[in-house]
């Protein structure tokens, strides 16, 4: 069973990484920061599935910490000012 | 026996969720319909791997653990819901 | 093992070309976000390699905190050139191409040594670890990585945490002379620096962020102070706790909760010198006590230690929060 939970983080990996593109092409600062804010969560998901693979306390530390900052970069760009000339996303 | 079927079983319907929610992202038109996709689908998804994960915790402090991850990934997906959907108007995304 | 070394190497790759990318891109701002993926994905890698104490400090810094440093200097950077050159393109273009060119050269060069190095160590490669294993029951901690770092090398912990302060000093200096000793803000703002109109998101104490900045951090502050003590035996430790701490103080921060106190206020520079004054005395101490500079008396290890790490959070969380925040402003915010 602790392999199936494996593959299956390998796979939720492999999704995120695939919603990367998204990063690279998004055409909107808000499609880039969404990738990022996914990226997070598949690793928190992917992370969960190692815990319960392995019994490894530290992945579950890991991901208690990665679930709390998350949202702080997405924090930080939505206090920033509107970009003015030239802000491109 | 009965915990470990449950564990595969709910941690593959998380597992789809998330893939749903990715296909989402690079599907959808514009960036206000992909923010449904991110917010609800993967944070479902995280929910739903979180569940089937609880019954293989070692001791009762993981499994508060696993909650209080669950619980930080649904706060943190409310608040940069709204966020994203003010950046993207505000950068004049939507359409 | 085959599924893991094709994961591996896909990781690998996806590490190179996401930080080519990031380097090769024209926006400021989607560089940071590819270098804050980056950090993400490698804190996996980290995982993958079994090094759960990188990876938790990858996740805190590079990921978390890294991030709204790097997002908050390129605001800070956008406005103050979009102010300076008023709409004109600025002057300088950077180093010059043959100055790039040699850059490069050089870059390689370094990065082509380290793979040819470590691609010729002998197998096993020699390594301290075997002797290091066997002296660190002496310092009473169950974590290896812990052990090493506040007992074989507290030295080098010791200078860190003095660089850390140093830096803050650094970041202070930067502030206009009318701003010395005044607290640094990075909180909502009602008013933009580029032309007068409004910009930003006006302060709304009932906002999403405030929501969070709410609800989190009591939280944070018993993960914090969980991972400090679980550092002892398990992957955490005192930088991982301060890092915590920190993001929890930057969230009440950036919703505009609370202000930093005013950098000229005793109290708050005694907070910010209190670990390094702290683990500099204990060194000193170890020299009647126990023979030399920075020697814990072996029956005291671990009390010595549990009281240096506390003084540390603190210090290193305040730290952080300075380095984050910027240099003390009086411009307004709520």
């Amino acid at each position: 069973m602790s392999a199936v939970l494996l593959a299956m983080a390998a796979a939720v990996i492999a999704t995120t990484i695939a919603a990367l593109w998204r990063a690279v092409n998004g055409p909107a600062r808000s499609d880039r920061l969404m990738s990022v804010q996914l990226l997070g969560t598949g690793a928190i998901a992917a992370l969960l599935l190692v815990a319960g693979a392995t019994g490894a306390g530290s992945a579950l530390d890991l991901a208690l910490v990665l679930a709390m900052l998350s949202s702080f970069a997405t924090i930080a760009v939505a206090l920033a000012p509107a970009p003015g000339r030239g802000g491109a996303a | 026996m009965l915990l470990d079927f449950w564990t595969v079983a709910v941690a593959a319907l998380g597992v789809l969720f998330f893939v749903a929610g990715t296909a989402g992202v690079l599907r959808f038109p514009d960036p206000l319909s992909r923010l449904h996709a991110v917010t609800k689908a993967d944070t479902l998804g995280v929910g739903l791997i979180a569940l089937a994960i609880v019954p293989q915790a070692a001791t009762p402090l993981d499994a508060a653990k696993i909650l209080l991850i669950w619980l930080a990934t649904m706060l943190s997906a409310a608040t940069v819901g709204p966020l994203l959907a003010r950046v993207a108007i505000r950068n004049g995304d939507e359409r | 093992m085959i599924a893991g070394a094709v994961f591996d190497i896909a990781l690998v790759a996806l590490l190179v070309a996401l930080a080519a990318w990031s380097v090769s891109t024209r926006s400021g701002f989607t560089a940071i976000v590819g270098f804050i993926g980056y950090g993400v994905l490698l804190v996996v890698a980290w995982m993958r390699l079994r090094a759960p104490d990188v990876a938790l400090t990858e996740g805190t810094i590079a990921a978390g905190l890294g991030g709204v440093l790097l997002l908050t200097a390129q605001a800070r950077v956008g406005e103050s050139a979009a102010r300076t050159s008023a709409g004109a393109p600025r002057q300088d273009g950077g180093p010059s191409t043959i100055a790039r060119i040699g850059i490069a050269i050089l870059c390689a060069f370094v990065g082509a040594s380290l793979i040819a190095v470590v691609l010729s160590l002998p197998e096993p490669a020699p390594s301290l670890a075997p002797l290091t294993a066997e002296a660190l029951p002496r310092v009473g901690l169950g974590n290896p990585v812990n052990a090493v770092l506040l007992g074989a090398r507290a030295l080098d912990t010791l200078l860190e945490k003095v660089v850390v302060f140093l830096a803050v000093i650094g970041v202070w200096s930067l502030s206009r002379d009318h701003a010395w000793g005044s607290s640094p803000s990075i909180g909502p703002r009602t008013t933009s620096r580029v032309g007068g109109a409004a910009g930003g998101i006006a302060p709304a104490p009932a906002g999403p962020i405030a929501m969070l900045a709410r609800i989190v951090p009591p939280f944070g502050i018993v993960v914090a102070g969980y991972l400090l003590w679980n550092g002892a035996n398990e992957p955490g430790g005192a930088f991982a706790s301060a890092a915590m701490l920190a993001a929890m103080a930057l969230l009440v921060l950036m919703a505009g909760l609370g202000r930093i106190p005013r950098c000229s206020q005793g109290s708050w520079r005694a907070t910010i010198v209190a670990g390094p004054l702290l683990f500099m005395a204990v060194a000193l101490l170890g020299l009647p006590l126990a023979g030399a500079f920075l020697a814990f008396p072996e029956a005291w290890s671990k009390p010595i230690i549990v009281v240096i790490e506390i003084a540390l959070v603190i210090s290193v969380a305040s730290a952080l929060v300075l380095l984050i925040a910027g240099p003390p402003t009086t411009e307004p915010s709520p």
